[in-house]
């Protein structure tokens, strides 16, 4: 784990909301979108897309890449993969407590 | 998606009054969480595991609803600091009758509330991952050390 990369926090608050899952999601598939194209395939406006890409780019979820006139996004993996092994990270010394737990129950 | 939740399960082969015992009572959780332990069984009572070599972690207790339920607030691996509700994860142990076993549900939540700052933020981040590290190395010492038991999974 790298202690200079703290940003665990910010990926999950990025991630608490739903449509700014569903707006990752949608660049996943679609990679290289515009705001303008992600506004036409979710249910809100572009100033909302817009606002989601800006908290997503912030928690380094996502990367901005000016083409021609207009800006491209793209999911960016790391920090995603980072927060998942962080989490799961946490849920395996929760394995180890409870095997310790079950053991001392267990014992006669 | 990664969530900002943790859900950990285990069956243990004993009464929930035993498992009770051994998640909330000092003796025991000095035992499978740290080298030492206070607990003050009551909603506003503080849980305090030490460590030998690394320091005392501090957390509040939330409820007591003996004994099905005991949650607490702390500052996952962060050393000798009190709890504050706008940094801490919210643990809660949930036992459940299963025949003549007991299931032992674990969530903790309240990642994403971490501290904001970059430079704070960085120091928790470091002060976690250390802290679960030295947890997870001192918690596989202890386990190794015990007498074998006959599985109950």
């Amino acid at each position: 784990m790298n202690a200079r990369e703290g940003d665990v926090d910010d990926v999950l608050v990025a991630l608490a909301d739903p449509m700014r899952r569903r707006v990752l999601d949608a660049l996943s598939a679609h990679p290289q979108s515009t705001a303008t194209a992600l506004a036409e395939k979710l249910p809100v406006t572009r100033q909302a897309i817009v606002k989601h890409l800006t908290v997503l780019e912030q928690a380094g979820l996502v990367e901005a890449r000016k083409q021609g006139r207009e800006v491209q996004f793209a999911v960016r993996p790391e920090r995603l993969e980072r927060t998942a092994r962080w989490m799961h990270h946490v849920a395996a010394a929760w394995d180890d407590r409870l095997s310790a737990i079950k053991r001392l129950a267990e014992d006669p | 998606m990664v969530e900002d939740r943790i859900e950990r399960e285990v069956v243990v082969a004993a009464s929930r009054e035993r498992v009770w015992e051994i998640i909330t009572q000092a003796e025991h959780v000095g035992k499978w969480f740290g080298d030492s332990a206070e607990v003050d069984l009551r909603p506003g009572g503080a849980i305090v595991v030490r460590w030998d070599k690394h320091g005392t972690v501090y957390g509040m207790i939330e409820k007591v609803d003996e004994p099905q339920y005991f949650s607490y607030r702390w500052n996952p691996g962060i050393i000798d600091e009190k709890p504050t509700n706008e940094k801490s994860t919210l643990v809660e142990f949930t036992l459940t009758p299963q025949g003549e076993q007991t299931r032992v549900r674990v969530v903790e939540t309240g990642f994403s509330r971490l501290p904001r700052s970059e430079s704070e933020r960085a120091e928790q981040f470091k002060d976690n991952s250390d802290g679960w590290a030295m947890q997870l190395r001192d918690l596989n010492e202890y386990v190794e050390q015990l007498p074998v038991q006959p599985s109950g999974r």
